[in-house]
């Protein structure tokens, strides 16, 4: 494995493409992320060596390869850090990208302020490499993939209908990988067999020791709380997967391991006003959807209602809740009922 | 071509054989299996908006929009599984919540998708407070209502405003809400083609007339009141009273205007013969002169305000002959008064249209012989089939009736202007006859013009002249030609231009729904009627012999009858919120 190449002084990407050179050990990173079973970080949980086989597979002139650094999600900040502390392992891993898929071209799509925080630094680490900054556009809904397509386009930066999957048509018509930022700073470990099944959790709210962790993936959420120190000593509930999409959990129902974000805010049960906190995220859903499917923009309004009026009538909730999941036309208004069913069964309607 | 797959899936237990790439939707349709739709339109793009059309697919979580899925081996699909129909239902409600429903007075005349799926589907339809009760009001000069508080949001309307060009109608966020509104842009006007009408799944858009207005013509007292209908009406009408799509009920609507109260019935066909024959007259002169070519027809009031307003430097290339209509409106005012000794200001004209912009070209000032207008109304298709339904007018039981003498009774040339490429197959037939007037075989049928397409060319030998000729229905395309013009100016001679799909048949004034399918049955009848026609030359009509041969005795009388004038025009449509 001759991956120190890559960090040659003079190492020329282009010409190494051109000349073939390399590709021969490049082949079996695919295998490589298959047998860890590494999974996207955006939340998604796909598995990664998937995606990438679908983009190798693609038969098209020109492959485009995009590092998603949008974070919108409040409570995860998690890219933010690795891009303080990691960049350069993270660049790694869209070079591997890069030279296994023989793609053109690759994308660093970033958050405002992370784009002016890191923009030079990244410079200087990206080279010569064919690896452009973008910075993406205001609007929570710009990080999901389509709609980022559309961003880097110069587009309006909104969903589009799937399929076509990204990896069969995504920028400009070309087969694309979209990876998170965390997702490519682990197939740089997975590529060095440095991977030991780990992964970054943010923990946030009423905590002693808020902060990015580095621990492994099996870890329940109880044991990610008490191994950093942070679990409360007051009644407590938490919210996992996101400050406005993240499930909310009760204490009793912490020994399970996150499956989407790993993000985890904790409030005190006493002191928290539940409508307050769902005032929060419909607000910001209210705001940020797109408005053009049905569901999501009418039950987003009509739920922003009930919680104004600070009167739920169960009847139509769960007639919302129903429709959000199963017919909105994006990720976003199929998550959009998972907070708000969460904390009303578990903290307001509770027997 | 490439061989299409066959895939085998299987719909509410049905198994079928089909091929890959089609959406569930295109399948269930061709195998008789209604899914509902609300957004969805043949004519546009799958925006996959309402959510109606969802289905279920048996190991997939959720549920998918027909409209937008395609099929894969092997899918197993439910369309109407409890899962499915409450989920419609929820969506229904939530579509009803933001339609201020205002039922009796509604471009759907009752027959509403949106009713048909409440009841279908058991919808509490007041379940949420309807929350645009507030919502502006917009109205687009005399001739368009838009109103916002009836709107679903499903975007149709900005779509096929920007097809057609325009970009009148756009996404603006108010509040944390997007909605459809107009532009305030001084660059940006309607043109009144109504497109955004026929579209419309949720009755949003209507005539500024549609309603209240209608009997206006019925109030004058002590007067001669006369209508005509245009080319496309005939076979229109009758969808609304259960014909056949493209049914000529020419004899049936004649008679049933009569019972309304009108005085007579004349042909707009009649009117057309004389456009075609001073639109060819005008024609071979300037191909002669070379000049102010390629020459554009202007019957179309939406094209040609499209043109004062976006392209005024083509205003010289419009064709001065003016609409049939209002040739036939000034020849009743003037010859026919005459012949009868009529005062023509105790004449009343009407003109059923199959057009919103009607509305609006009558008001023009050039048009006015001796300073009265040669049209009084405007009344749409779907006007004139409501105010039959008032009237409990049943088209499909009254009896039979001719038109009136003298201008009843048109060439068939006059009547295929109502679908596209009509227009220059009359005119040119005309040319035609005067220019290969020594060849025995007269070309009747341009075949070779017709055609579904929104932008079609050819080259047409006549005796020794070859011209280069375009047809375009569809503004967006007119655009797309235009700027082709722009850069090789020669590159045609002469280009008939409908603001609408397919021409009047498609136009803003015609029943609901309208779309590709029902253009085409609509267009394909005048065609047949054209082809029954004794007489299919427009300057063979004995009509238009005594008119010429008696009436129009100096060119000056020609010319205020029978031309206009055009003039470069700044934003009409205000905006008030």
């Amino acid at each position: 494995m001759s991956f120190l190449l890559l960090k040659q002084k003079n190492f020329s990407f282009i010409k190494a493409i051109k000349e073939g050179d390399f590709l021969f050990f490049m082949e079996d990173i695919i295998l490589k992320l298959k047998e860890c079973q590494l999974l996207g970080r955006s939340g998604s949980n796909f598995p990664t060596w998937l995606k990438w086989e679908m983009v190798k597979k693609a038969k098209a002139k020109k492959k485009y390869v995009v590092c998603n650094g949008a974070e919108g999600e409040p409570g995860v900040f998690k890219d933010k850090f690795l891009l303080e502390n990691f960049a350069e392992e993270v660049i790694e891993g869209i070079k591997i990208a890069l030279f296994t898929l023989k793609a053109e071209k690759a994308f660093l799509y970033l958050k405002k302020d992370y784009y002016q925080k890191f923009k030079e630094k990244l410079k200087k680490l990206i080279k010569n490499l064919p690896i452009i900054l973008f910075e993406k556009p205001e609007g929570y809904l710009a990080g999901e993939e389509t709609a980022l397509i559309q961003a880097i386009e110069g587009k309006t930066p909104l969903p589009t209908l799937k399929p076509p999957f990204p990896t069969e048509r995504g920028l400009f018509g070309y087969p694309t990988l979209i990876n998170n930022v965390e997702t490519f700073y682990y197939v740089g470990k997975v590529f060095n067999n440095e991977y030991q099944n780990k992964r970054f959790y943010c923990i946030s709210g009423e905590v002693k020791n808020p902060g990015v962790f580095e621990l492994p993936i099996d870890f329940s959420i109880l044991e990610v709380l008490k191994s950093t120190n942070n679990l409360p000593d007051f009644d407590f509930f938490v919210q996992v997967g996101g400050g406005a999409l993240g499930e909310i959990l009760l204490k009793r129902e912490l020994n399970q391991k996150i499956r989407g974000l790993a993000s985890i805010i904790v409030f005190n049960k006493e002191k928290t006003d539940p409508f307050s906190l769902m005032k929060n995220w419909v607000n910001l859903f209210l705001k940020e959807n797109c408005d053009r499917c049905v569901p999501c923009r009418e039950g987003v309004f009509r739920l922003a209602e009930m919680i104004e009026k600070r009167k739920l009538e169960k009847e139509k909730l769960e007639d919302l809740f129903f429709v959000l999941k199963n017919t909105s036309f994006c990720a976003l208004g199929k998550a959009v009922s998972l907070p708000f069913e969460s904390l009303i069964k578990k903290l307001l309607w509770k027997k | 071509m490439e061989k299409v797959k066959k895939i085998k899936i299987v719909i509410d237990n049905k198994k079928i054989l089909s091929q890959e790439g089609k959406t569930i939707l295109e399948v269930a349709k061709e195998n008789n299996i209604e899914i509902p739709t609300l957004c969805y339109h043949p004519d546009l793009k799958v925006k996959a908006n309402c959510r109606i059309c969802v289905v279920e697919i048996k190991g997939k979580k959720g549920l998918f929009p027909a409209c937008a899925t395609k099929i894969e081996e092997g899918m197993e699909i439910f369309t109407n599984s409890e899962k499915v129909k409450r989920a419609r239902k929820i969506n229904l409600e939530l579509i009803f919540s933001q339609h201020c429903e205002e039922c009796i007075d509604c471009v759907y005349n009752f027959n509403c998708q949106l009713l048909r799926l409440a009841r279908e589907y058991k919808v509490e339809i007041s379940r949420f407070k309807d929350r645009k009760k507030n919502y502006p009001i917009y109205n687009f000069s005399n001739c368009l209502i838009f109103d916002s508080s009836k709107c679903i949001d499903c975007r149709n309307c900005v779509e096929v405003c920007k097809n057609q060009g325009v970009g009148f109608l756009e996404i603006r966020k108010k509040g944390h809400l997007f909605q459809v509104a107009p532009s305030k842009d001084p660059h940006k006007d309607c043109v009144f083609c109504g497109q955004c009408l026929l579209h419309c799944p949720a009755g949003a858009f209507e005539g500024k007339s549609e309603f209240e207005e209608i009997r206006a013509p019925f109030s004058e007292k002590g007067k001669i009141l006369i209508f005509q209908f245009a080319p496309a009406i005939r076979v229109t009408i009758g969808e609304e009273f259960g014909f056949q799509l493209g049914e000529d009920v020419t004899k049936k609507l004649v008679s049933a205007i009569k019972k309304l109260g009108a005085d007579l019935v004349f042909d707009t066909c009649v009117g057309a013969d004389f456009t075609s024959l001073e639109e060819g007259e005008e024609l071979i002169e300037r191909l002669e002169k070379k000049e102010k070519l390629p020459m554009f027809t202007s019957c179309c009031p939406s094209w040609v305000k499209f043109v004062e307003f976006y392209y005024p430097e083509l205003i010289p290339h419009l064709t001065e002959v003016r609409s049939p209509h209002i040739i036939l409106g000034g020849l009743i005012k003037t010859f026919w008064a005459e012949k009868e000794r009529i005062d023509p200001k105790k004449i009343v004209v009407v003109s059923i249209m199959p057009c919103i912009s009607k509305k609006y070209e009558i008001k023009r000032e050039k048009l006015k012989i001796n300073g009265i207008a040669p049209v009084d109304y405007v009344l749409t298709t779907r006007e004139l089939a409501r105010l039959f339904k008032e009237e409990k007018i049943n088209l499909k039981k009254i009896e039979e009736r001719e038109p009136d003498l003298p201008l009843g009774f048109p060439s068939g040339a006059g009547i295929i202007y109502g679908t596209s490429g009509g227009v220059m197959e009359s005119a040119l037939r005309y040319v035609g006859k005067k220019l290969a007037f020594k060849k025995k075989n007269i070309k009747i049928e341009l075949k070779q013009i017709r055609g579904k397409e929104g932008i079609r060319e050819a080259e047409i030998k006549i005796g020794d002249k070859k011209i280069k000729i375009a047809i375009l229905s569809g503004l967006g395309n007119a655009k797309k030609v235009i700027e082709k013009i722009k850069e090789n100016p020669s590159s045609y001679d002469y280009i008939e231009v409908m603001a609408c799909p397919g021409g009047c048949i498609g136009g803003g004034g015609q029943p609901l729904p309208t779309n590709f399918e029902i253009r085409k049955k609509r267009g394909r009848s005048l065609y047949k009627i054209d082809l029954r026609s004794k007489i299919r030359l427009p300057d063979e009509n004995p009509v238009v012999k005594e008119v010429y041969e008696k009436f129009f005795t100096s060119k000056e009388k020609v010319k205020s009858i029978c031309y206009t004038k055009f003039f470069p025009k700044k934003r009409e449509v205000k905006i008030y919120e």
